[in-house]
């Protein structure tokens, strides 16, 4: 075991300390807020066409954008305490942090506590009809866990040793496997992409990288080959090749998605008038499947506002890793940015057919309360190592 | 940090622009090339429905009698589509049908001749459904009669005999109650565009069946319940991509109306009786009407209507002869809410109030000639004869006239004469429009009639309405009825002159004739209920009601009706006394004192008003006969009148008395308020206990009349 965690166990920092420094606002990245802010209020518009026609009478109408509204609060003032975090304590809890993300994880699989959503037992059941998906907070931790142990007790010049690659990645693969258990596809695919970025950063030699891309590549074909995926989840995966092939399942949705989209052309119907979601053709509208909603109604140019507004906060976002002042910062800031891109690529993608169906929600736009918290932290994490290097910085 | 690490973060930021890129390039792709392409699956994309109506729920009475059940009917349908497969357009199979159910081919064709189209004929006989809907066309066929068919299924393509839940009229005292209850009908085109492009699951469809009178109309939204429904995704080759949603049925609510049917079917007798008598006198009394009300909510215990019709005969659509009968008989439309008659004497109330408030002594004494003289035009006592001169309480009692023409008359003139202008006071007319007349009651049924009141402005609406036809006939001189008949003509051309030029004026004749419930005025037989309901009570007009509440299949209520102020009327409360002291005179020693002989008046005293109403083409007069009891601590207030039927006290009289046993429970002169129809002698005050599975329950220690329909069909 690597002594990594003991010295800033010793040196016991304090509880969390809120800099009171009058430059946190003015020094904050104001311009990947305002991405992030326009698209969390184009993010609820989607979630209230979506939802329209499924919370029709009896209910509310408004239900659903109502709880989509509480949930962004929350991750926003999450993501404020995220930005204030010291870095020492961070790193000093980051093993506590770890343990709890893997024990909630463990939780869906509790009898009576966890809720199957289509077809993954990712969810904890919270009283108020509220679910909670831990594994959005594994992310986090993975990410944290992850840049501790490589930015770990050396040189700044010298790349990380073999060993804390090993901890490294003996620590991320069990969160991963048990995501894998959860038969969340999707997320285990943006871990992978998390982990593979993260090591590729931290400057590990050139092997670690190739090896672990050939690695995850090898590990997707042989799981199709040896039958390790259940059938759903090739149906999933495969269904985009093949629209035709599965008429009540995957490639409904996807050849669904597709119609919406397609038919949005260029301007769209506008916002509340796409027939595709609002005659409810399209499944998980409102989380999974939401890029549908601005494809149809928004078309080419919401669809490519949207993108574009995803695009400037990962141009942020790598601006920050590139000017962090220590390794630590640059990796933290890796990893959000991989899990951002990927996710995102693997949700808008599945919805234009260049990818396979999963269930992972768009960052910032989709429902679903434990992703828009963990997104947000996620930014708070970005504008923490920013504020750490314009105050280290002469 | 060294420059291996600079260099890989480089090649991160190019690969996430590329996935950036990769899904701009694939989005241009596919809205901006191929949209228009999208854009037709779209439209092709459509959803296809299962659809399972729920099970309609019950119409009670207060006691929770079911009026309105379900059961369920072998119904035999017939596919168009598949039937315009076969060779000369299935004619073959039509008729071996025809054969099997034992009807002229010709029915079964009719039936399937979607409305509007060539030959077709009126709603209800021709197909008011979907093309897809398999049409029905007979109901109720024998077991051995619909497995004949099943077994032949070469013979019969298209062809298909099942079990439908349909309406069950279980008639507890043999009540009729057609009216008030209505039927069901398949949905109209037009209600289906009202509904817009609405999606909601639990809209109207094609397929279904609604109420189309009476209550089943005014509640069809609960009594309909919610359909299950499966909704299915189809492509253009009509193949199921999917399901989309699946909804589960929630059975219609159940209807607790404020009829009694014990007192319902006494009514509806006695209505009949009314006309029977009337006929016998030798008159056509050819129609008629009774309401019972309860003065102090507003709720209807009873009201018939004759000509009536048996409700059951639209259970799986009438047939064509069943339907010329109806059209025939006019007794499809209730005279109690719909037809309009002139009130004739029962209105003298009216104007006696409209009196009071405008300052007239109400214990002095009037002068009752035999008749009065205006201009060239004689006013005579129609019911009455000279009495000399007598109190205002005694003219109410012997219905004299001429009273009231003196009263009108100088109402007439202390509004300004020939002279008055639009805004002169018109007390008469303000007083019937306060107590309801010449405006919807607005009962909880549909397709009311407002009625009219005579007035001075009534006159010049209708100038303002007629004038110009009326000059254009007086300037042509009808050419037509001039050829054959000059004098005629020249009559007609000379009213029309005068219409014409002077038609809008309120003219004294006009403003006694009013006064007396003649002219221009109709009413209702409900509106004149309401009236004496609020003479009754003091002067609160409600809004008549049937339904009490509405109450969930499962027993649980859904909505309770609370009795409902309409208006207040702005009479003198020394006014309403009067009235109240001396409509009771009517039954003891006036007009209304022939048919109660022998009645218990001393212990409930009746407050009546008879009426004999002049209708121009008719020699006979309409029979009102308006009452409320007991008159010293008003209950209910009952009327009845029967068209072209004699007098007030002759026809309508008799069957009003009989009513009026059942409800205080008279036997001779014996009152026994245990024997009443009522049980408990007074309406239900709480809802009757519909049980979890949807039985309702009737009270113990009375029998119903007939077992008990369970609430699924």
């Amino acid at each position: 075991m690597s002594t990594w965690h003991l010295p800033d166990l010793m040196s016991r920092p304090t509880a969390p300390r809120f800099d009171r420094g009058r430059t946190y606002w003015r020094d904050l990245d104001w311009i990947m807020l305002m991405a992030a802010f326009s698209l969390t209020i184009f993010g609820c518009l989607l979630v209230w066409s979506a939802s329209k026609a499924d919370m029709a009478s009896p209910t509310d109408p408004y239900s659903y954008l109502k709880k989509h509204v509480i949930n962004v609060l929350i991750a926003m003032v999450l993501g404020f305490i995220a930005s204030r975090l010291d870095y020492r304590w961070l790193r000093a809890y980051t093993p506590v942090i770890y343990g709890a993300a893997c024990f909630f994880l463990v939780l869906p699989f509790v009898p009576g506590l966890g809720t199957r959503i289509a077809g993954a037992q990712a969810w904890i059941a919270l009283p108020g009809g509220f679910t909670l998906q831990p594994s959005e907070f594994a992310k986090i931790a993975v990410i944290l866990m992850m840049a501790a142990i490589l930015s770990e007790k050396r040189d700044i010049e010298s790349e990380p040793r073999d060993k804390d690659v090993l901890l490294s990645l003996g620590l991320a693969i069990v969160p991963i496997l048990i995501v894998l258990l959860q038969n969340d596809t999707g997320t285990v695919l943006v871990m992978g992409a998390v982990v593979i970025s993260i090591i590729a950063v931290s400057g590990a030699r050139t092997r670690w990288v190739v090896t672990l891309i050939g690695g995850a590549a090898l590990g997707i074909l042989l799981s199709i080959q040896l039958g390790l995926l259940k059938q759903y989840q090739v149906a999933r995966l495969t269904s985009f090749i093949n629209p035709a092939a599965d008429s009540g399942g995957s490639s409904y949705n996807a050849a669904q998605a597709r119609i919406a989209i397609g038919g949005g052309g260029l301007t769209g119907y506008g916002l509340f008038n796409g027939p595709q979601t609002q005659g409810r053709f399209v499944p998980v509208n409102e989380s999974d499947f939401i890029f549908t909603v601005v494809g149809e109604e928004l078309g080419f140019i919401g669809s490519m506002l949207l993108i574009l507004l995803l695009g400037v906060i990962l141009w942020r976002a790598i601006v920050i890793a590139y000017r962090a002042d220590d390794l630590y910062g640059r990796l933290v800031c890796t990893g959000v940015i991989a899990w951002f891109a990927f996710q995102l690529f693997e949700n808008i993608g599945m919805t234009l057919g260049i990818m396979p169906i999963t269930g992972i929600p768009l960052p910032l736009i989709s429902s679903g309360g434990t992703s828009m918290m963990a997104v947000w932290i996620g930014i708070g994490l970005l504008q923490n190592v920013r504020l750490h290097a314009v105050r280290n910085s002469p | 940090m060294n420059a291996r690490s600079n260099l890989r973060l480089l090649v991160l930021g190019v690969l996430v622009a590329s996935l950036l890129g990769t899904l701009m390039a694939r989005l241009f792709y596919l809205q901006v090339v191929s949209g228009a392409e999208y854009r037709s699956a779209a439209e092709n994309n459509t959803v296809r429905e299962i659809v399972n109506p729920a099970v309609r729920g019950l119409i009670l009475d207060q006691a929770g009698r079911p009026l309105v059940s379900n059961r369920t009917s072998l119904v035999v349908t017939v596919d168009r589509a598949v039937l315009g497969r076969q060779p000369n357009d299935g004619a073959d199979v039509v008729a071996r049908l025809a054969k099997v159910l034992q009807v002229p081919a010709t029915d079964i064709t009719d039936r399937l001749k979607p409305c509007g189209t060539e030959g077709a004929k009126p709603p209800p006989v021709c197909w008011n459904g979907s093309t897809y809907q398999p049409v029905p066309v007979a109901s109720d066929v024998s077991t051995d009669t619909a497995l004949g068919i099943m077994e032949k299924r070469t013979e019969f393509p298209g062809i298909t005999a099942q079990l439908q839940a349909v309406r069950t009229y279980p008639e507890p005292f043999g009540v009729n109650a057609a009216h008030i209850l209505g039927y069901l009908g398949p949905v109209t085109e037009e209600q289906l565009a009202a509904q817009g492009d609405a999606q909601n699951f639990d809209r109207l469809r094609r397929t279904d069946v609604v109420g189309r009178s009476g209550l089943e109309s005014e509640y069809d939204s609960y009594l309909r319940g919610q359909p299950a429904v499966t909704t299915l995704a189809v492509d253009t080759g009509g193949r199921v991509t999917g399901t989309l949603d699946e909804k589960a049925a929630k059975a219609g609510d159940y209807i607790v109306t404020s009829i009694d049917a014990k007192l319902q079917s006494v009514v509806e007798k006695q209505l009949v009786a009314a006309i029977q008598r009337a006929q016998a006198q030798g008159y056509p009394g050819d129609s008629g009407a009774a309401v019972v009300v309860e003065v102090d909510t507003g709720r209807i215990l009873a009201m018939a209507s004759y000509p009536t019709y048996d409700p059951s005969i639209w259970v799986g659509g009438v047939t064509k002869a069943q339907f010329k009968d109806l059209m025939k008989s006019n007794s499809l439309s209730s005279n109690a809410i719909q037809g309009l008659f002139a009130p004739g004497s029962t209105y003298k109330v009216i104007s006696t109030a409209a009196a009071g408030k405008e300052g007239f002594s109400l214990y002095s004494k009037y002068p009752c000639p035999n008749q009065v003289k205006i201009g060239t035009q004689t006013f005579r006592n129609f019911e009455s004869h000279a009495y000399g001169s007598i109190p205002l309480s005694r003219a109410l009692e012997v219905s004299c006239n001429t009273v009231f023409y003196g009263i009108a008359d100088r109402m007439w003139e202390q509004a300004g004469g020939t002279d008055a202008t639009k805004d002169s006071p018109d007390p008469i007319a303000e007083t019937a429009k306060q107590f309801g007349l010449g405006s919807k009651t607005g009962i909880d049924l549909p397709n009311e009639s407002s009625g009219r009141v005579s007035s001075r402005l009534f006159k010049l609406a209708n100038w303002e309405n007629l004038r110009e036809q009326w000059c254009a006939n007086a300037v042509a001189g009808y050419p037509e009825t001039r050829k054959t008949n000059p004098k005629l003509a020249d009559y007609y051309t000379a009213l029309d002159k005068e219409n014409c030029a002077d038609g809008f004026r309120w003219r004294e004749g006009d403003a006694l004739n009013a006064a007396i419930g003649q002219g221009d005025t109709a009413v209702t037989p409900l509106q004149m209920a309401m009236v004496y309901a609020a003479v009754a009570n003091g002067g609160t007009v409600y809004k008549p009601s049937i339904a009490k509440a509405i109450v969930g299949a499962d027993g649980k209520v859904v909505k309770e009706f609370e009795p409902q102020v309409k208006a207040k009327v702005k009479v003198p409360r020394a006014t309403l006394d009067f009235l109240h002291k001396a409509l009771p005179g009517v039954t003891t020693s006036g007009s209304g004192e022939t048919p109660f002989i022998g009645f218990p008046l001393g212990k409930i005293p009746v407050a009546s008003k008879t009426g004999s109403a002049q209708v121009t083409g008719s020699k006979v007069s309409t029979s009102w006969f308006a009452s409320y009891a007991p008159a010293n601590h008003p209950k209910y207030a009952v009327v009845m009148m029967v068209t072209q039927g004699g007098t007030g006290s002759k026809t309508s009289g008799p069957s009003v008395r009989k009513i009026y046993e059942a409800l205080f429970g008279v036997n001779g002169t014996n009152v026994d308020p245990s024997t009443s129809v009522l049980i408990g002698d007074a309406p239900m005050s709480d809802l009757p206990t519909i049980r979890p599975d949807g039985t309702p329950v009737t009270p113990k220690g009375r029998k119903s009349g007939v077992s008990n329909q369970g609430g699924s069909g």
